[in-house]
């Protein structure tokens, strides 16, 4: 099978760690795995805040790099739904492009999809000797409806201690450009976020986008408090 | 152009783009599955939950049934069509609405309760179903006075809120009842006993 | 050319503005937040109760987006029904035709007031300032509606328009308030619904005119139907001489049989019972039972318009429920008035901006995360998320002349995210850029306070920094290492 790693923009410049973890991963699974040079971004920025135009070279691009693989995997929740839920409306004028996209589509997998629904695997080997918690992202819970699956995964981690999170289901206030126009409601939202993740005792909070990540963890450190973010590839990783 | 045909032709115009027929899917349950024998007891589960007093009784013993509901003295409101033996126990002072001397609001204000039948009852929803049928009168009845009394032949119980709008003309007046009047405008919690009748009374006929 | 509608469909700020104005009222949030909550758990505890919820979902979606299809032929059958059955129907193509109708209608009969229902189509045409401007009371029966009017206020929820208020609060309303009210009035609801109930008896008993909303319009029969629960609705509904009945021309089903689907969906969802304590359906006149005039008057006031938009068109579905205010953190922190106009929350999000063009509320498809906790929830299956993203794409047309800050950040980025080249360069000068400042912060790689436009970000949290090493260099070195190593000690690739 031949599988690309879409690694994510944000990934990239701010968490290779990220990356590095899927590949060991996936490595250690005796899975090859690709990383296409030609990556950049699958467009979910522009799309989300309204820039249609502007949003159609990006997604041409991500098309045109990905197209050809088997799989393409990607540690995000939110970019792989960009693909899968909103590629479709926009590329519906371009019948070429679009049938492009109706190929890649089902090809394309969040990292908990690809490891459970197509390597069949739960168990990672990793090892993790501390208190979490989870935070399931918007994105991943309704739009992938990826469900237990990252759970599933970090119940077979060595030593670590699951604590649920109050109010999971809810948002952490992120929202892409939201966090930037609506900055006052953003951080309302973030301020209980924090607090629910502070009353689990929990020293990691995990979730399957770092964006949302970034976020939680922008909100917890300017509290000075003591939870520290961490990607859950990074915890199967370990 | 008029505005009737303002508005028709700008709908026209905006379905420019010939939108796709739509089949409808029914899948969901148009029969209920709970046991004939359950449905009564279901319904006054549901009625019982929204704070409505539930009574049994047999043919036989409804006269007595009722009267012990009522209040002693009266006024009792009813449609025409009572069945007289309903009443039969009943010693209280009873006013008859009716289209040749119907009553005023301000009788019906001062009444003390209000007996009817009903058309059908929704068990699922505990729904009671009025359509100005038999033993029903007409719609204010039902609503001026604050204690309303409603007897039910289990026999007119359906399961699910579709069987229960089978048995329903359209055109009549309906009103569908469930439970005595209420709120949830406080801070979004339910409150019993708003403007319609803050008391309501089923009972049930096996 | 579309019409757009008129009337409180907008308000004077933008939501981010407005909002923040509403956030720092902390007795506000605790209200809401409060009020939310307990809605969204009994709605969860009766939908789950029901096996073919899903199914009676789809069946809603799909008899709502044949009534958009069939618009056109559904009002005029209703219409002929409805005046088969001895109604008056009545067309407006916006907010000040249809007060224009009504008023005339109330001042034939003579009357110098009228009763109200709660209907939000009423609120959206601003009728009750149309009626006093000519000289006719109308006082709002509905317990919520009749604080948000003692209080001259204006409603923030679609269902219960006073939820921005707790007891205590609305307390002190009736007793400053409400004609009659005791000083000795005590915050317990059951007290002050039975206030409420002495301060409306008389007016219901002797009331000539009524005015009501519908929430459902039956073509085949020319029926409507009103969902209420205190009774106030069956009072208006039966007691007056005259009825006048507002009517979006949204809230058509085919036929009665329709409503089958709607009377589970809409209580369970709205005010998380299994039914709400009355329905009352009506058809024309019925000699001798209730009112002998009923007026229908049809509202299009920008509805066509949502029409003309093929993704946004299903926003006309909405049977306002209200379930998406309930579950929607943004809502919740906001509360319904940072929204400006009548339909808060998610769903006016997406309805009021096509009411109105999108021009005249670019703000509000921005007012969400995108978090799809509405999607989830509505019981017509509206996509809301989409629709909101699809609305910044046509709020983004709108402007696409004017060059803002904005548009030139988008289109950059655009150049260098569609090629891998520009973007390789740009990660490399972003990262030089904060150089100085990564040196300056040591260890810590986050940003407290950085300039506009980002210090919206970090007015409440850290910004992180590029990595030193970003993923693909990362990727590209190692490989590399691993092509040498292995060309250097080929036994020993496989474990490098």
């Amino acid at each position: 099978m031949k599988t690309a790693l879409f690694v994510t923009c944000v990934n990239d410049m701010v968490f290779p760690r990220t990356g590095i973890a899927v590949v060991n991963i996936l490595e250690r699974l005796g899975h090859q795995v690709e990383v296409p040079r030609q990556q950049t971004c699958c467009g979910q920025m522009h799309a989300n805040t309204g820039y249609r135009d502007e949003a159609m070279p990006v997604i041409r691009h991500f098309v045109r790099t990905f197209q050809g693989y088997d799989a393409v995997v990607a540690p995000s929740g939110s970019c792989v739904a960009m693909v899968r839920t909103l590629y479709p409306r926009l590329v519906d004028s371009d019948p070429q492009l679009a049938a492009a996209v109706a190929e890649l589509l089902p090809r394309t997998y969040e990292l908990s999809e690809f490891l459970i629904d197509v390597l069949g695997v739960t168990d990672l080997g990793a090892s993790f000797p501390h208190r979490v918690t989870y935070h399931p992202t918007c994105h991943g819970m309704r739009a992938l409806r990826l469900g237990d699956r990252p759970l599933e995964l970090l119940s077979h981690v060595r030593g670590l201690e699951l604590v649920p999170l109050k109010g999971a289901e809810e948002c952490c206030g992120f929202g892409g450009t939201f966090s930037v126009k609506n900055p006052a409601v953003s951080g309302a939202m973030l301020h209980d976020k924090c607090a629910a993740i502070l009353d689990t005792g929990a020293d990691y909070v995990l979730a399957a986008d770092n964006s949302c990540l970034t976020h939680i963890g922008g909100g917890l450190r300017r509290r000075r408090a003591a939870p520290r973010t961490v990607h859950y590839a990074e915890v199967l990783a370990s | 152009m008029n505005a009737r045909e303002e508005v028709l032709a700008r709908l026209r115009s905006a379905l420019g783009d010939g939108p796709a027929e739509v089949a409808v899917p029914r899948a969901y349950r148009r029969t209920g599955t709970c046991d004939p024998d359950r449905l009564a007891e279901l319904l006054a589960d549901r009625l019982v939950d929204y704070r409505a007093g539930v009574h049994w009784s047999s043919q036989d013993g409804l006269a007595e049934t009722l009267s012990a509901l009522l209040p002693a003295e009266g006024p009792l409101v009813v449609p025409p069509d009572v069945p007289d033996r309903w009443l039969a126990a009943y010693d209280g002072q009873v006013l008859v609405d009716s289209d040749d001397a119907p009553l005023g609001t301000g009788t019906l204000d001062g009444a003390a309760s209000v007996l009817t039948g009903c058309a059908t009852a929704i068990a699922q929803t505990g729904t009671l179903v009025l359509d100005g049928g038999t033993a029903q009168g007409r719609r204010l009845l039902t609503l001026i006075p604050d204690h309303h009394v409603c007897v039910v032949p289990v026999t007119d119980i359906v399961d699910t809120v579709p069987e229960g709008l089978q048995r329903l003309a359209p055109t009549r007046p309906l009103t569908l009842i469930s439970g005595p009047s209420a709120t949830s405008d406080i801070e979004l919690s339910r409150v019993e006993g708003v403007h319609g009748p803050r008391r309501l009374d089923v009972v049930l006929v096996r | 050319m579309n019409a757009y509608g008129t009337g409180h469909l907008y308000g004077p700020a933008r939501f981010e503005k407005a909002a923040r104005v509403e956030l720092a009222k902390p007795q506000l949030r605790e209200n809401l937040r409060h009020a939310t909550h307990t809605i969204r758990d009994r709605r969860e505890e009766v939908v789950d109760e029901v096996p073919d919820w899903e199914q009676l979902r789809e069946s809603g979606q799909a008899i709502k987006a044949r009534v958009a299809r069939q618009l056109p032929e559904l009002l005029e059958r209703f219409e002929a029904a409805a005046v088969e059955a001895g109604a008056t129907v009545h067309w407006a193509r916006d907010a000040d035709e249809a007060c224009r109708i009504v008023t005339g209608l109330v001042k034939d009969t003579g009357a110098s007031e009228a009763v109200k229902i709660k209907s939000m189509t009423t609120q959206e045409i601003n009728l009750n300032e149309a009626l006093e401007s000519a000289g006719i009371d109308a006082y709002e029966t509905d317990l919520a509606e009749l604080i948000v009017q003692l209080a001259e206020d204006k409603p923030s929820h679609i269902l219960v328009p006073a939820i921005h208020y707790n007891r205590e609060e609305i307390r002190d309303i009736f007793r400053q308030r409400m004609p009659g009210a005791a000083d000795t009035l005590s915050d317990a609801p059951e007290e002050l619904a039975e206030a409420a109930r002495t301060h409306l008896r008389r007016r219901f008993l002797s009331a000539r005119v009524a005015i009501s909303g519908a929430n459902f319009a039956v073509a085949d029969t020319g029926t409507l139907v009103v969902v209420e629960s205190e009774g106030n609705g069956r009072m208006c509904l039966t007691l007056p001489e005259t009825l006048i009945s507002v009517v979006g021309i949204d809230k058509l089903v085919p036929s009665f049989a329709d409503l089958e689907v709607f009377l589970q969906l809409l209580p369970r969802s709205s005010t998380g019972e299994r039914m709400n304590p009355y329905t009352s359906m009506w058809t024309g006149v019925t000699p001798g039972d209730g009112p002998q005039r009923t007026h229908i008057v049809l509202l299009d006031n920008g509805r066509s318009a949502t029409l003309s938009d093929p993704v946004g068109r299903q926003a006309l579905s909405c049977i306002r429920c209200s379930a998406c205010l309930n579950v929607c953190p943004v809502y919740e922190r906001a509360g319904g008035h940072a929204y400006g106009s009548v339909y808060p929350g998610p769903i006016g999000a997406i309805i009021s901006p096509q009411l109105t063009g999108v021009g005249e509320n670019a703000s509000l498809p921005y007012a969400s995360t995108l978090c799809g906790a509405c999607n989830d929830v509505c019981p017509v299956k509206i996509d809301i998320a989409d629709v909101l993203v699809h609305l910044r794409g046509r709020a983004v047309d709108a402007k696409r002349d004017t060059l803002s800050a904005e548009r030139i950040a988008m289109r950059l980025l655009s150049w260098i995210m569609s090629d891998p080249r520009r973007y390789g360069r740009a990660l490399r000068a972003a990262r030089r850029g904060t150089a100085p400042l990564a040196a300056l912060l040591g260890g810590r790689r986050t940003v407290r306070h950085l300039p506009w436009p980002l210090s919206a970000w970090t007015s409440s949290r850290d910004a992180p920094l590029p990595a030193a090493e970003s993923f693909q260099e990362w990727w590209q070195r190692t490989r590399a290492e691993r092509e040498q190593a292995q060309r250097g000690n080929p036994s020993k690739g496989e474990t490098s």
